[in-house]
């Protein structure tokens, strides 16, 4: 081999070298659990719309900041106080080349709507949807709702073309572990398309060329989901380089990985509050001893909830970073107030006399459930729960699993005593009566019935003057504070840890966006 | 009486085990360590004033208090405390009992099962023995903790949920002690094979003892040898199986941890400095697993030579 031409080969391999390293960059993200499907209209759960939030897109969005703004709608105009118009982008494609219009907005909205969809209660209101012309979507509501377009910003566009030829048009029945294409595969008009999907073991997304938007670094071709449910694990995958991004990193763990010089922590304040459920409906409890149900009782409610030691659970368990909770919704949603947040007073004593007057002076015994790959450090909150609930002499079974089983049989009305955590996408009170207070509620498992707050919630739908509605809001809030229909513990705070050169922005709402994602 | 016990104790004085014994230091230390080891773990009550399986009795805000010889430790907690508050060394102890049942039980449960196997097999010969000395060697070809975890999951598939924190202990015993048995049968076969034609063998045929009594009345007190030397070494696998499988989260639940389960719940403490919480359950395993081991050797050396 003449030496020319060995060194144009050294070059060519350089130069493939050298592009690679500057112009494709994978980012590993892991968290300890993954999507549980990846249907966008099946599961209303933070992993699973974190992963769908890449892939699929909403008429409208919220922004870093947080507020919401224009995605494949570009404006929109209300006629009157029912009557809604969405104007959509005219460039956008879906990854397999199809343009979007209005029929596939039509057909998405129309499908979140089915009763195997966990996204019916967003979009209750809407009463129709049609399609004006190819981009413009007409939007009626049985009511005037004032937050719409919150309720909007998480119902992904799917194609219709892509559903029909694949058996899609319904959303995947999770309940019933149904099998479908859509709950494997992915197809939207998102920065990424998914290009390798083994559940609980990695995720692969391609930047989706067809994309009408432009990245903010051009560098992040690739994004890989290695979910790694043990907390050591993952942080010592993050920390030997295996792993660029972590969105839950585990609290105890934070000094450590702050004091890696490649390394850096972000914490914010989560959007998300944790909450212990009791069903009060059930004449007899599942997992009990005593024969009947010692929870349809309001001051045995109170006794568990003031037997909670939430400040040494935040302390110890948590190591500082939690808030202890006094409703299920945090600072930012509208209804929230600090006086409501105000928990009742830990008192062993007072808890052990209120069980006594209920009738319990010995305790009975129940099994709480709790998921283990969830929320923040979930089973150990739980398992201080069992200790202290034991000092009153309540007998608490923990029943640890992972959270799709977790989940599922929840759904399926299996749990006396459970761990929950609600997020408050639309950042309104609403979005929390609707689906953990209403009668019949699609996550209301401690079946709590209230007509003064059904009829409130009618109002929070309905009632355009703010001020009434306020009221309404603070009413309710009220009622199911002082019923303690559940039993709450605090709002999460969540740490990221990271590569110190891999920049995404972190979320209040723990979901990361890619598309401002960036290499420093 | 009296006079047989002073008999018993200098037969056994003057035995060569016994003075093979004082003679090996090793053998000395690691029984002591045993005792030493077994008294706390079965008399734990006595040893110390906390019910880690208790978990009224805890306190969370004693939780993560390192040892008691740390800057921040407390006299009360002589190694510390877990994540729940439970003290480190009450913990270990109660933890080393479960261990130590599990493993002496599934270890009973291997030699009953394996010598009756073994015995009969090579005492009948022929189809009978052909069969049982294939199975062995069809499940010697499967690694013991996979058939352990083999079993623990079809129970966990029959047992409800309900009943299975209470049966967790016996499904470790039978899933340890099934993985266990081939060596039992291979070693008691083959020493029956050697006894079954010796001249006192034949005698009792010839004067018409029936079968069983010849197996397990002549036999059996004569290869027990080699099968307690075998049996001493499984003990201590037996204990590691068991931490293994607690380990992987498949053994006796958190709330009444063994070993296994306690190196695995201070795992996730590990990068944080909480050094403590697997450090001490993990030496102590080392150092019974070790113990047992060093005597199973002396044992193999004093009773066996052959097996060297």
């Amino acid at each position: 081999m003449k030496p020319k031409n060995l060194l144009r080969i050294l070059l060519a391999f350089l130069f493939v070298f050298a592009s690679t390293q500057t112009f494709a960059k994978t980012i590993k993200w892991s968290m300890q659990g993954d999507s549980l499907t990846l249907d966008p209209h099946a599961q209303n759960e933070g992993p699973t719309t974190q992963v769908s939030r890449q892939i699929y897109e909403a008429l409208v969005t919220r922004g870093l900041d947080m507020s919401i703004g224009p995605q494949l709608a570009t404006k929109w105009a209300t006629v009157d106080e029912n009557t809604w118009y969405f104007y959509l982008r005219e460039d956008v494609k879906f990854s397999n080349g199809q343009a979007m219009t209005s029929e596939d907005v039509v057909f998405s909205i129309l499908r979140a709507k089915q009763p195997t969809s966990d996204f019916k209660e967003y979009i209750s209101t809407i009463s129709g949807v049609k399609a004006i012309d190819d981009y413009t979507v007409q939007i009626k509501t049985s009511k005037p709702n004032p937050i719409l377009l919150n309720q909007l910003s998480n119902i992904f566009i799917m194609s219709k073309e892509w559903c029909n030829e694949n058996f899609a048009i319904v959303p995947q029945n999770w309940d019933a572990s149904q099998e479908t294409f859509s709950a494997t595969n992915a197809m939207g008009t998102g920065p990424f398309k998914i290009t390798l999907r083994e559940p609980n073991t990695k995720t692969v997304f391609k930047r989706n060329s067809r994309w009408w938007g432009s990245m903010k670094d051009n560098k992040v071709t690739e994004i890989q989901l290695l979910p790694i449910k043990n907390a050591a694990t993952r942080v010592a995958a993050l920390l030997s380089g295996e792993i660029d991004l972590v969105t839950d990193a585990p609290v105890q763990d934070l000094a450590r990985i702050t004091s890696s010089a490649g390394h850096k922590v972000e914490s914010t304040p989560q959007m998300r509050t944790i909450f212990l459920g009791m069903d009060q409906a059930a004449d007899k409890l599942r997992t009990g001893n005593t024969g009947d149900n010692p929870f349809k009782k309001k001051a045995v409610r109170q006794a568990l909830y003031q037997a909670i030691d939430i400040e040494a659970i935040k302390k110890k368990v948590m190591r500082g970073l939690s808030e202890p909770a006094g409703i299920i919704t945090f600072p930012g949603v509208n209804g929230y107030t600090k006086d409501l947040d105000k928990r009742l007073p830990y008192d062993v004593n007072a808890a052990k006399k209120l069980l006594a007057d209920a009738g319990y002076p010995n305790g009975f015994e129940v099994e709480l459930r709790c998921p283990n790959d969830r929320y923040v450090n979930d089973e150990a909150i739980c398992t201080a729960v069992v200790g202290m609930l034991g000092k009153i002499g309540v007998k608490v079974n923990l029943f640890a699993q992972t959270k799709s089983k977790h989940f599922k049989e929840l759904k399926d009305n299996q749990g006396d005593f459970y761990m929950l955590g609600w997020g408050v996408p639309t950042l309104d009170s609403h979005y929390v009566f609707h689906y953990l207070y209403e009668s019949g509620a699609s996550w209301n498992k401690v079946n709590f019935s209230n007509s003064d707050v059904d009829a409130a919630i009618r109002v929070m739908e309905g009632e355009v003057d703010l001020d009434k509605r306020n009221a309404a809001i603070a009413n309710a809030w009220k009622i199911v504070k002082d019923d303690i229909s559940y039993l709450p513990l605090h709002h999460q705070v969540i740490s990221w840890a990271s590569k110190s050169d891999v920049d995404v922005p972190i979320r209040p709402n723990n979901e990361p966006l890619f598309r401002f994602a960036s290499f420093n | 009486m009296d006079n047989k016990n002073i008999t018993l104790f200098t037969r056994i004085k003057d035995s060569d085990v016994y003075f093979s014994f004082i003679k090996s230091p090793t053998a000395i230390l690691s029984t002591l360590i045993l005792i030493i080891i077994f008294f706390c773990s079965f008399f734990v009550e006595l040893v110390t004033p906390y019910n880690p399986f208790d978990p009224s009795s805890l306190s969370l805000m004693d939780a993560f208090t390192p040892p008691a010889w740390t800057e921040e430790g407390l006299a009360k907690f002589i190694l510390g405390t877990d994540g729940q508050g439970r003290d480190m060394l009450a913990t270990i102890l109660y933890g080393s009992r479960i261990s130590l049942i599990v493993g002496f039980s599934a270890v009973i449960f291997a030699l009953v099962l394996g010598v009756g196997l073994g015995l009969s097999a090579g005492y009948f010969g022929g189809k009978y023995e052909m069969f049982v000395m294939r199975f062995t060697d069809v499940q010697l070809t499967v690694p013991s903790i996979l058939m352990a975890l083999l079993v623990d999951g079809i129970a966990r598939g029959i047992i409800s949920r309900e009943l299975h924190d209470e049966m967790a202990i016996y499904v470790l015993i039978f899933a340890i002690g099934i993985s266990e048995w081939p060596q039992f049968a291979r070693v008691s076969r083959a020493a029956t094979l050697v006894e079954k034609n010796k001249d006192y063998v034949s005698a009792s045929t010839i004067i018409g003892v029936s079968n069983i009594i010849i197996m397990f009345k002549h036999i059996l007190p004569n290869i027990m040898r080699p099968v307690l030397v075998i049996g001493t070494i499984g003990l201590a696998l037996a204990i590691i199986a068991e931490a293994t499988l607690s380990f992987l989260g498949v053994g006796v639940p958190p709330t009444t941890p063994s070993l296994g389960t306690l190196i695995r719940l201070g795992n996730d403490f590990l990068f944080s400095g909480e050094w403590w919480i697997t450090f001490f359950p993990a030496i102590f395993l080392v150092i019974l697993a070790f113990s047992i081991n060093l005597l199973g050797d002396w044992m193999r050396d004093t009773l066996n030579p052959k097996l060297n």
